[in-house]
């Protein structure tokens, strides 16, 4: 595998893949010096055209673990703002000669724009409403890590599904591994033909919350309002929040996610975030350990090179 | 060699290394996954019967520290296990087959990462020769010339010997 | 000089007869078996048709000349088949007044072909306040549009269709309710809802097709309708037609052709308003070609330089090329008789475009020599760096397509001979 730009360039294989990778990398987190020179030599862009301080530390953390340089671009302080095409900027970048990009903006479609237009692997942090797919794995890496497996888990996804990249990979990522997945959003917040994706709808959250294993809440943005697809926030909450009320009728084991940052109070009640089955913290220390195993797989691990002679 | 051989020499093996460290003090051992581990651990069995001590037993996987990434598709095996630190111990490393070695010269790599050993020593079942890299094994099960294009195989049950499809 | 153009399949809207025409002095002077002239065309194997109209061409002069100027938008009309264009006035500064129609009228005196220009509806195609199509009018100009957007105020529109009624010119709509299409850029379905791409719903398109069509009954004006991508457009202007109502239609060649699964590979040179739809109203436009709903096959070529063009998707501006790639695309995409493809390209926008008579003419003696010849079973790919157009924003790069045109006819004058522009 080149690049990681969708979660469909994985399938179940490809997750379970680098979950198992994941956890030789969350072993090598644990070390008393955790970092390994499986990357020695090669280089990671960032590439952010978008504010982003978990995935991008994340991805930084991730790439110096495994030894590998870290080339920053960051887009304020640069030509961006001169009016740079994206494509102008991948090719200057790419004539820096990374080993991998890793990209973010808030068009969809960029990342795989960019594969087309270098010879670095292009590694998918999150495009526009597209997809999110290291996201979605450290979720897969969570689930997996708690409750032994993410098949046959039936996992709830409550949020502003249209406008989420997250809920995307997600649901890919999740239905791939034989996962049973409900959206519940109110109509104005569910993307257009959402009969055509592998999932349940439901507009009520107390409807499906005592059957489930994972609630998992997205953010809402504050815009939404003005943009009339919801009445207010406080009419959000009271809906579709996950207040202290709603989590008590959780199964006691269900774990309750959220991709950060949380808007305390609107999605997801702050007793609640700080519940033992809360496992935001867990999602960002393992997304680390996702994002090693990705890097890993992309730059070390390509299995298009062939050995030059087998041997013990 | 077959069965009996092979626990002979892992018994051999194992009193060489009480020998080699006037006891048991501090003496850990790490097999390197995966053809490593049955050795480690049989000869834990060993010192644990001859001392009546059990040593710290570890797992290590060395893929993310060999020097032919790159090179060829090299995904970890199986977990690497080292639940105790190696700062002042005598670490024993464990494997089945000695070759280039490049697969020690990634395992003391890796042991860097869990301590500062007193002393690295290295037990192999198999030295079949051909080394790329100035290593040398302190306990051998038995040396065998072979061919480089051959290949070797150590186990519980004997040591096989074939050709390398091509 | 006479022209003589040999061996070829003669089909206009009379009919089809085998016969070589001779052309001199801008005229069609003779029709039928073993005729000579100065110079010989060779037709064999090849129609001789009436040259082609596009009415919904953007030829970005004024403007935008890195894109298109409405020179190479000529040649790529001529290497296309066509005799004529009607360039659209979404241009900068807009071709809203007398002033600027006579400009576009001066750059297109020695182009290849005949250039016409449209007119915009409202002053600045803001939708503000009517634009003073008299004067426009008195200048030739027969179509009024703001296409690149919709005329969003109903009133406005009723005003506008009134005013035109008068004036004998006819109303082109973009169909677009902005309300509705805001932010969107590409069809919302069920791939927009997977590419993560704000979408713009076909009732956007439909809502104004059918205003309009109330607007048509309600002050007896006609109305044009451009580039319909949607089923539910399609079966309201059928059923309008049939009610007797004065209601045209037009299709452009990307709606019969590519769906909005094109958008997977999020290149913008797939994005165009409206935008490509699924396969249903793929297939809904060519039923609309096929029993006489829709009246024209129009390009809407829209060049945009590779810098503008090569932008992330929602950024990018919407339109494609397609003068150069029409007839190629009809013959093999749409299953027609090689008259009712001729019909759709040539006297139909013809009639639309207020041209009768000087394109799209019966081939007879006394007519007008705007003439095309093509080879409808010769087989070629698309290769984007050999157009004629500036610009490269093609969608059907390495396709492979039938029917190409050989010769182009206009005012008499060979401007292509054997594919090859004769300046």
């Amino acid at each position: 595998m080149k690049h990681l730009l969708s979660i469909n360039d994985l399938g179940a294989e490809g997750i379970d893949e680098v979950c198992r990778l994941a956890d030789h990398f969350t072993e090598v987190s644990q070390r008393p010096i955790p970092k390994v020179p499986a990357l020695r030599g090669k280089t990671v862009a960032m590439l952010f055209y978008e504010d982003s301080t978990r995935t991008r530390l994340s991805f930084e953390v991730a790439a110096r673990r495994l030894s590998a340089d870290v080339m920053g671009f960051s887009v304020s302080a640069s030509s961006v703002n001169k009016g740079e095409s994206v494509r102008d900027t991948v090719a200057t970048v790419s004539a820096l000669g990374p080993d991998a990009i890793v990209v973010r903006h808030r068009s969809a479609g960029v990342p795989q724009q960019t594969a087309a237009w270098t010879h670095a692997s292009v590694i998918n942090a999150g495009d526009g409403w597209h997809e999110h797919p290291t996201q979605a794995l450290l979720d897969c890496y969570t689930i997996r890590d708690r409750l032994g497996s993410v098949a046959g888990r039936r996992i709830v996804i409550v949020g502003d599904i249209k406008h989420s990249r997250v809920a995307r990979s997600c649901v890919m990522a999740f239905t791939a591994l034989g996962a049973k997945v409900t959206l519940v959003a109110p109509p104005t917040l569910l993307p257009p033909e959402v009969g055509s994706w592998p999932v349940d709808i439901s507009f009520s959250l107390d409807a499906v919350l005592s059957d489930c294993d994972v609630v998992y809440g997205l953010r809402v943005q504050k815009e939404r309002q003005s943009d009339a697809l919801l009445p207010s926030l406080r009419e959000y909450t009271a809906q579709w929040g996950l207040t202290a009320a709603r989590a008590a009728r959780l199964h006691p084991d269900a774990l309750v996610m959220h991709p950060g940052p949380v808007n305390r109070g609107v999605e997801i009640a702050p007793e609640v975030l700080d519940q033992p089955n809360a496992t935001l913290n867990e999602q960002v220390r393992h997304g680390v350990a996702v994002r090693m195993a990705v890097l890993y797989l992309l730059l070390a691990a390509d299995p298009d090179l062939r050995p030059e002679g087998a041997g013990a | 060699m077959e069965a009996e051989d092979i626990k002979r020499a892992t018994w051999r093996m194992a009193h060489e290394i009480i020998e080699r460290n006037h006891g048991l003090e501090g003496v850990v051992l790490v097999g390197l996954q995966t053809g490593g581990v049955w050795l480690a651990e049989d000869i834990a069995i060993a010192l644990n019967e001859i001392e009546g001590v059990e040593p710290p037993l570890g797992t290590l996987d060395v893929a993310f520290h060999r020097d032919d990434i790159g090179l060829r598709p090299l995904l970890p095996e199986a977990p690497t296990k080292i639940p105790f630190n190696l700062d002042g111990q005598a670490v024993v490393i464990v494997d089945d087959v000695l070759y280039t070695g490049r697969t020690i010269r990634a395992a003391l790599d890796a042991l860097n990462s869990y301590g500062r050993p007193r002393t690295v020593q290295l037990a192999v079942m198999v030295d079949r020769g051909h080394r790329e890299l100035p290593i040398r094994p302190d306990f051998v099960g038995k040396n065998l010339p072979t061919r480089r294009d051959e290949m070797v195989d150590a186990h519980r049950d004997g040591i096989d010997l074939g050709e390398i499809v091509k | 000089m006479s022209t003589v153009i040999k061996g070829g399949l003669v089909i206009d809207q009379t009919g089809e007869r085998n016969g070589d025409v001779v052309v001199e002095d801008g005229r069609v002077v003779a029709v039928g078996p073993d005729l000579s002239g100065d110079e010989v065309l060779d037709a064999s194997g090849c129609v001789v048709a009436p040259g082609f109209v596009d009415i919904h061409a953007h030829l970005r002069q004024p403007g935008a000349e890195e894109a298109e100027t409405i020179e190479t938008g000529s040649w790529a009309a001529v290497r296309g088949g066509y005799s004529a264009v009607v360039a659209m006035p979404n241009t900068n500064p807009p071709i809203d007044c007398a002033a600027v129609v006579q400009e576009v009228l001066a750059l297109g005196r020695p182009a290849p072909c005949d250039v016409y220009t449209s007119g915009a509806i409202t002053v600045g195609r803001k939708g503000e306040q009517l634009a003073p199509m008299a004067e426009m009018a008195a200048l030739g100009v027969r179509l009024f549009t703001d296409d690149g957007n919709g005329v969003q105020e109903a009133g406005l529109m009723r005003r506008a269709m009134e005013y035109a009624a008068g004036l004998g010119v006819v109303l082109a709509q973009h169909c677009e309710v902005d309300s509705l299409a805001a932010g969107g850029h590409m069809h919302e379905g069920e791939w927009s809802s997977r590419l993560g791409i704000p979408g713009v719903p076909a009732e956007a398109e439909e809502l104004m097709v059918m205003r309009d069509i109330a607007l048509s009954r309600f002050t007896g004006a006609p109305i044009h309708f451009q580039h319909l991508s949607t089923r539910g457009s399609i079966a309201m202007v059928r059923a309008a037609r049939e009610a007797g109502l004065e209601v045209t239609a037009e299709a452009a060649t990307h709606h019969f052709t590519l769906t909005d699964e094109a958008c997977a590979s999020y290149d913008p040179v797939f994005k165009v308003n409206p935008p490509l739809r699924p396969a249903d109203d793929r297939d809904a436009v060519r039923e609309g070609l096929s029993d006489g709903a829709v009246d024209a096959i129009a390009t809407d070529h829209a060049p945009h330089s590779p810098d503008t063009k090569e932008m992330p998707f929602d950024q990018a501006p919407p339109g494609m090329l397609g003068l150069e790639t029409a007839l190629a695309l009809a013959l093999t995409e749409l299953n027609l008789p090689l008259a009712e493809v001729v019909g759709l390209l040539s006297w139909q926008p013809a009639a639309i475009a207020g041209l009768k008579g000087v394109h799209g003419a019966p081939i007879a003696p006394g007519g007008p020599a705007n003439l095309c010849v093509f080879d409808p079973n010769e087989t070629w790919t698309v290769d984007p760096d050999a157009l004629a157009s500036r610009s490269r924003n093609t969608p059907y790069a390495g396709r492979q397509v039938r029917g190409r045109v050989r010769h182009t006819i206009v005012g008499g004058n060979p401007v292509l001979v054997d594919q090859e522009m004769r300046p």
